[in-house]
């Protein structure tokens, strides 16, 4: 069944699959998000769920006039909202290669003598300091798999900002991060803290080792 | 990690009283290094000292270290020779700004500018807290009092005054009105900042720009900035991305009801919460809080004359129609969809910003009790909920530099729709020019004859 892009159904699921694509192929020197979602369609498959079939057209925030065709294969599954959606997808095209700023990153990280921690990025005026850009960035592609672990039909996350971030000095090549990151969830509108570890090398990627919802801050 | 802060700082060191600094900076570069041995922090020490360079962070050579952050300005004559001087000994940086007049240039407040500022100086790309929104609100009607004027609306469950600014020409004719509040929802700020820029627009632009002379002969604006005043004065002090009012419940163990679920439509009965904690909590019944109370009752009382009432919301990048609480369509659905998509086109023009169009439970979710939904059942024929940048890449904490593009992309959206209405309650007829725009048009004519010859 066809749906019009515009269909909530249709942009939950596109942002889902976002999620998804930035923890496979997100890095602080890459930052990709949805530009638009071109084509969606719906097949209910009974005694197992509904899954979407999507044309994306995915940018990198850092690169906007580049922009990469996607298509994804979405299936939510029926009943139990314990397990995460599948979620698949093919690039047409290559993603600009980020191996310079990664490994600019990378050791930057690694030669600092204090670990790295940070507050509030984007602050309330939405700037990002500039060193922090990477930071962030990583933190997108972690969060993608937080969203991806947690969506359902009837959600549409986006990191809304980082809360704390703590760097974990690691005794191995990898970096450590403790993050606690708010995501905004559209359709009840909250305001979710999480906190995830995240390990991250240049060669091998973005890993979320563990996460968990935080409870909201219930003095007001 | 607190970059912009140490920048400001420095580059208020820059400045020697109030003497002219055109350019004085130009090409000048900040640099980032990080020295990784002993040998490089000695290198970097002599640099320093031996090329005079400025250095911004630490602020004594003695205090450069390896593994800290070190920030040097370096004049345009000398930044080759330094960064062959780096790449010589190995040591990496990172251009930090690569022209630190123009960093100077967007910090500094410039002398008037017709789009960034306005009378007496007021800002309109930076968010402002409301303190300097209630002043501002007094201002421009002093600046602009033969067509602004301020009007009590309400109190807050804090007891703050609520007031909308009437933008109306002096004239015989009964006008109709066209009514947008802005900052219902705490933490979207970018709707305040438009509601500022959109009152700016048109009083500055009022006797040149055609369109909006002529749908002023016929149509007043009214302008309600911040509607959810106490929730925005909270997340500029407080939490950031608060949402709802302050109301106090069980107790005050619990705050604030979802402003935009407290109308009656449909009151409580899909896409809200019964429970306080939520953020879609819709109050304890329909217009249960003094902000939604204010606003309906003005917006009753004046509801013949009113045509359209659009409400400013982030963010999402739509243009929403009736309803939130059914998929049934309104009685004028085709013809919202079609000024709907219209005003998108039109937005889209400026930057390119693609924009959803649709009914709110179709495209969007579930939601009742919403202030659009009110208006569009008590009569008034064209109601929108705009959803301003960004797509979720910054989300509610829009970066400053795209208040700017997202007003006026926004603007075109706006005046889209109310051009519309007017054409379609005031058709044809002669368009009656104020002297003003009838003089530059003149004007206009006269320099088009001259250049063509």
């Amino acid at each position: 069944m066809e749906l019009q892009p515009s269909h909530s159904l249709a942009s939950r699921a596109a942002t889902l699959a976002t999620g998804y694509l930035c923890y496979r192929r997100g890095s602080p020197g890459r930052g990709l998000a949805l530009r638009s979602l071109r084509r969606a369609r719906r097949k209910d498959i009974d005694d197992v769920g509904h899954k979407y079939y999507l044309e994306l057209v995915l940018e990198d925030v850092l690169d906007k006039d580049s922009t990469v065709n996607c298509t994804a294969e979405v299936l939510y599954h029926l009943g139990n909202k314990r397990i995460a959606p599948d979620v698949q997808f093919t690039l047409e095209g290559e993603l600009k290669n980020t191996d310079e700023a990664d490994n600019v990153f990378y050791n930057r990280i690694r030669s600092l003598e204090k670990e790295l921690v940070a507050e509030n990025i984007p602050d309330s005026h939405g700037n990002v300091p500039p060193e922090m850009e990477p930071i962030r960035w990583l933190a997108w592609a972690a969060s993608g798999y937080v969203i991806w672990q947690n969506s359902t039909e009837n959600t549409k996350f986006h990191l809304a900002q980082i809360k704390h971030v703590k760097q974990v000095k690691r005794s191995d090549e990898y970096l450590e991060f403790d993050y606690v990151i708010l995501l905004h969830e559209m359709v009840s509108q909250e305001i979710i803290p999480w906190q995830m570890t995240v390990l991250w090398h240049p060669k091998h990627g973005v890993q979320v080792t563990q996460d968990s919802r935080q409870p909201k801050h219930t003095s007001e | 990690m607190w970059l912009f802060p140490g920048i400001i700082f420095s580059l208020g060191m820059l400045i020697p009283g109030k003497l002219s600094l055109k350019l004085q900076y130009d090409g000048d570069q900040v640099f980032h290094i990080v020295p990784e041995t002993f040998q490089q922090v000695q290198h970097l020490q002599h640099l320093c000292s031996t090329l005079l360079l400025d250095l911004w962070k630490p602020q004594l050579p003695e205090d450069i270290r390896a593994g800290e952050d070190l920030h040097i300005r370096v004049p345009a004559s000398l930044v080759q020779e330094v960064k062959d001087n780096l790449d010589h000994h190995m040591i990496s940086y990172k251009v930090l700004i690569p022209n630190v007049q123009e960093l100077m240039d967007q910090s500094m407040p410039k002398e008037r500018s017709s789009h960034r500022q306005g009378p007496e100086g007021y800002v309109y790309t930076q968010y402002h807290p409301m303190e300097e929104i209630y002043q501002w609100m007094t201002q421009i009607q002093k600046s602009n009092s033969e067509l602004v004027t301020q009007h009590y609306l309400g109190k807050t469950i804090e007891n703050r005054t609520m007031y909308y600014l009437q933008i109306s020409q002096p004239s015989e004719k009964n006008k109709k009105i066209i009514w947008m509040d802005c900052g219902i929802h705490a933490r979207e700020w970018i709707s305040p900042a438009f509601c500022q820029w959109f009152v700016k627009e048109i009083l500055q632009n009022y006797k040149s720009d055609l369109k909006i002379s002529r749908f002023l002969q016929n149509l007043d604006l009214y302008v309600l900035p911040v509607l959810n005043i106490d929730g925005y004065i909270y997340s500029w002090e407080k939490d950031r991305l608060w949402r709802k009012n302050r109301s106090p419940h069980m107790n005050g163990t619990c705050y604030g009801t979802d402003l935009n679920r407290n109308f009656n439509s449909s009151w409580g009965s899909v896409g809200v919460s019964y429970n306080c904690s939520s953020e879609t909590f819709c109050g304890s019944g329909p217009e249960s809080e003094p902000e939604t109370r204010a606003v309906a009752r003005l917006i009753e009382k004046k509801k013949s004359d009113i045509l359209c009432y659009l409400t400013i919301h982030s963010y999402g990048q739509y243009i929403l129609t009736p309803y939130g609480f059914t998929t049934e369509p309104p009685s004028n659905s085709e013809e919202l969809m079609h000024v709907a998509k219209k005003a998108a086109a039109a937005l889209m023009g400026k930057y390119g910003t693609s924009y959803k169009v649709g009914s709110t439970s179709l495209i969007l979710y579930d939601n009742s009790g919403s202030s659009r939904d009110w208006a569009h059942m008590i009569g008034i024929p064209f109601s929108y909920t705009f959803e301003l940048r960004d797509n979720g890449t910054y989300g509610f904490v829009l970066p400053v530099d795209q208040i700017q593009p997202t007003c006026e992309e926004t603007m075109l959206a706006v005046t889209t729709i109310i051009e519309y209405v007017d054409q379609k309650y005031f058709p044809g007829g002669a368009v009656m020019l104020t002297s003003g725009s009838l003089g530059l048009s003149l004007c206009l004519n006269v320099l088009l004859t001259w250049t063509a010859s």
